[in-house]
């Protein structure tokens, strides 16, 4: 049950690794902004400490991760994995982009909680993140 | 000169469409049309029907033409495709320089007629493999090359002596290509007679796809020492291809694609021709790269728009005279972003009326997508079926016949017009801007890209333009396809061996010849001579590239969404 909101739910859109492609990620950012989260992209080209280190600072709930140039398996569970390493497990990772369907078990097990392919229809992720991430206190 | 149609036929062509219109109209209570507004991908509204009066404006000779002659709307060579078919180019790189290597004489066998070379993340960023930053990408969506011998490795019995090779590489590109060109000089072949292309197209890589090391500035300086050295050295060599596949795929419609790419074009005229080069020298080796998207009509006319707009712009702009400086002459790959995960066999009959297009509008080279790359690095099988698209197309249908099969057609030839207008006009707002250069600092293009990519998303979850499978069509079953798989040892292979033959070659030789890349930078002197020196001394890609990035400075990306 969504809680009493005491502020914007705060959303992180962040781009690991050397991958280029950010239509996807630009996308889902403007959808987030015009859903009423707070929104921050992190431009391209981020290793998973950066991002985590600026999820931190900027007091996310949530970061969304964007991966299309295959090297998701290693990415998305390097910034779980920092999360953990700075007790920050509290910021909830979510993911998207070009992701083969048998990956998707190994990064759920690595702490993704939700992977989305393309052709997801925007209204969806943005229920998913409202029905499953609660602003922080 | 005079207008395609004469009045007597305007009139009456006028009269029969309007009382057409109007008796069309009268049946619309009953028997309304589809949709309110027919439009296309990009939302350029299309009429219920083209008749004369649609291409009212046109002058024949002035605005169409024959083919091989000026404006060239109707193809650059006078023989087309009856004289020889486009160059079948499928894009292929995976894993290893080795694997890839296997890919490329598959290719050639299965008929294929050029190579082009699609390398991973880090050496597309100029990072070697065992730089932090590469971690997990080795591979992955390209081949990997560090070393002068991962680059022998890739082209080893290779006819490149015979056949052209295409390379997607930009930030890097003078590095890759000074490797290139050391491998085939190590080969014994004369560096003169090297066919190919490098992609080398910085511009777009700031509006678009969105690799990059340096700063604009000095990466348009970089980009010149590639033309002004290909020119002298490297004659066959298409030094810059200049490209709007990277823009579309990031969002755009089909004008801004034109509009972007023909502006880019114009600034690396200006840049040359600053430089002290004379447009005929170098404009004949300029060439482009374009998108080929599902709207078989919109893309076909965006095709003939171009060759017409670029022979202007070279012909009144610059002044140039040699004729083929004002040839447009461009690679067409299909529309990536156009493809589906859901129901991936309909990528293949996507894919084959996309290429169509591409064929329709006169393109000289074609790669043709796979099924499964929406989903991955395509498979062999699934590359080959792309490949035999081109073949049927080529072979089997007619489409290659006649030239400019479609021209004339009242619709084909209005929406070419219409094209090059609007197109004309955004260029004319980059030109107020000051250039191209100045316009990316604005982040106009890129800004305008990111509102049309919205505007399109939005339109299919408002279900107003169908993707068949995923927003209309959908089913819960799902056919299986098979996914490349790369071999997660090979990045610590590659490791390895580029420690090695950092560990192996004449250090002193190595560090000198950095030395003279330095200062060459520094000095304003090409960089292409001491790029190949290095190159032939082991040096690594990034070991360059560390070269750039500690003159010039690196870029980071704005981060606009």
């Amino acid at each position: 049950m969504p809680m009493e909101r005491n502020r914007r739910l705060r959303v992180m859109v962040a781009k690991p690794g050397l991958d280029g492609h950010d239509r996807g990620a630009r996308i889902i950012a403007r959808a987030f902004r015009d859903a009423g989260f707070e929104v921050v992209y992190s431009g391209l080209h981020q290793t998973p400490e950066e991002i985590v280190h600026a999820a931190i600072q900027e007091d996310v709930d949530l970061i969304g991760l964007s991966s299309l140039a295959g090297a998701h398996l290693y990415l998305f569970p390097a910034v779980v994995a920092s999360l953990r390493g700075r007790n920050a497990e509290d910021i909830q990772v979510i993911g998207g982009g070009i992701i083969p369907e048998e990956d998707i078990p190994k990064l759920k097990k690595a702490g993704i909680r939700e992977i989305f392919n393309p052709g997801t229809p925007l209204d969806r992720i943005v229920a998913w993140v409202r029905q499953n991430v609660n602003p922080k206190e | 000169m005079s207008l395609t149609y004469n009045r007597k036929m305007l009139e009456e062509a006028e009269e029969v469409y309007d009382r057409w219109d109007r008796e069309v109209e009268k049946t619309f209570e009953k028997h309304p049309e589809r949709l309110k507004r027919f439009s296309t991908v990009s939302d350029m509204e299309i009429q219920r029907i083209y008749t004369p009066s649609d291409v009212r404006e046109q002058d024949f000779v002035r605005d169409v033409g024959a083919p091989g002659q000026y404006p060239f709307t109707r193809g650059v060579q006078p023989t087309m495709y009856r004289g020889r078919l486009w160059t079948m180019r499928m894009f292929a790189g995976l894993g290893s320089a080795r694997d890839t290597n296997e890919r490329f004489h598959h290719l050639v066998n299965a008929g294929q007629t050029g190579l082009s070379t699609a390398f991973d993340m880090p050496t597309l960023m100029g990072y070697d493999t065992d730089s932090p930053r590469s971690r997990g990408e080795c591979g992955r969506c390209g081949v990997a090359i560090d070393t002068l011998r991962d680059m022998e490795e890739l082209f080893e019995g290779l006819p490149i002596d015979q056949i052209t090779t295409s390379m997607t590489i930009n930030p890097p590109a003078p590095v890759i290509w000074g490797m290139y060109i050391a491998m085939a000089e190590n080969r014994g072949i004369d560096r003169r007679r090297l066919g190919g292309t490098i992609q080398n197209d910085m511009l777009k890589e700031f509006i678009a796809q969105k690799t990059f090391m340096c700063p604009p500035k000095p990466s348009l300086r970089l980009i010149t020492d590639t033309v002004e050295f290909g020119t002298n050295e490297v004659p066959r060599w298409n030094t810059i291809s200049i490209s709007g596949y990277h823009i579309r795929e990031a969002g755009s419609t089909a004008v801004q694609e034109l509009a972007f790419t023909l502006a880019d074009g114009i600034a690396y005229v200006d840049a040359a021709l600053e430089r002290g080069l004379d447009v005929d020298d170098f404009a004949p080796r300029l060439s482009f790269f374009f998108n080929s998207h599902l709207d078989f009509f919109e893309e076909l006319a965006k095709f003939r728009a171009a060759r017409r707009m670029w022979a202007r712009i070279m012909k009144e702009r610059f002044e140039a005279e040699n004729e083929r400086s004002l040839w447009l002459r461009f690679h067409t790959q299909t529309a990536g972003c156009s493809l589906t995960a859901q129901q991936p066999y309909n990528n293949i009959v996507r894919t084959a009326i996309e290429a169509l297009a591409a064929v329709m509008g006169g393109t000289q080279s074609l790669h043709t997508n796979s099924l499964d790359e929406v989903l991955a690095i395509p498979t062999e099988e699934a590359a080959t079926i792309a490949l035999r698209t081109q073949q049927i197309i080529a072979e089997e249908c007619g489409a290659a016949n006649s030239i400019d099969p479609l021209g004339g057609s009242y619709m084909v030839e209005a929406l070419t017009d219409r094209m090059e207008e609007e197109a004309f006009e955004v260029i004319h707002k980059i030109d107020e801007m000051g250039g191209m250069l100045a316009a990316i600092e604005k982040n106009y293009p890129q800004q305008e890209i990111a509102d049309a990519a919205y505007h399109y998303q939005q339109q299919i979850d408002r279900n107003e333009k169908t993707v068949v499978g995923v927003n209309k069509y959908a089913t819960d079953e799902s056919l299986p396809v098979e996914v490349l798989q790369i071999d997660e040892e090979l990045e610590r292979l590659q490791i390895e061996r580029t420690a090695r033959i950092r560990s192996d070659r004449d250090q002193q030789r190595t560090r000198d010849c950095l030395e003279g890349l330095e200062e060459a930078c520094v000095e304003g002197r090409n960089v292409m001579p001491p790029i190949i020196d290095a190159a032939k001394a082991h040096a690594t890609l990034q070991e360059m590239c560390d070269v750039f990035r500690k003159v010039f400075g690196e870029y980071r990306d704005p981060g606009i969404y």
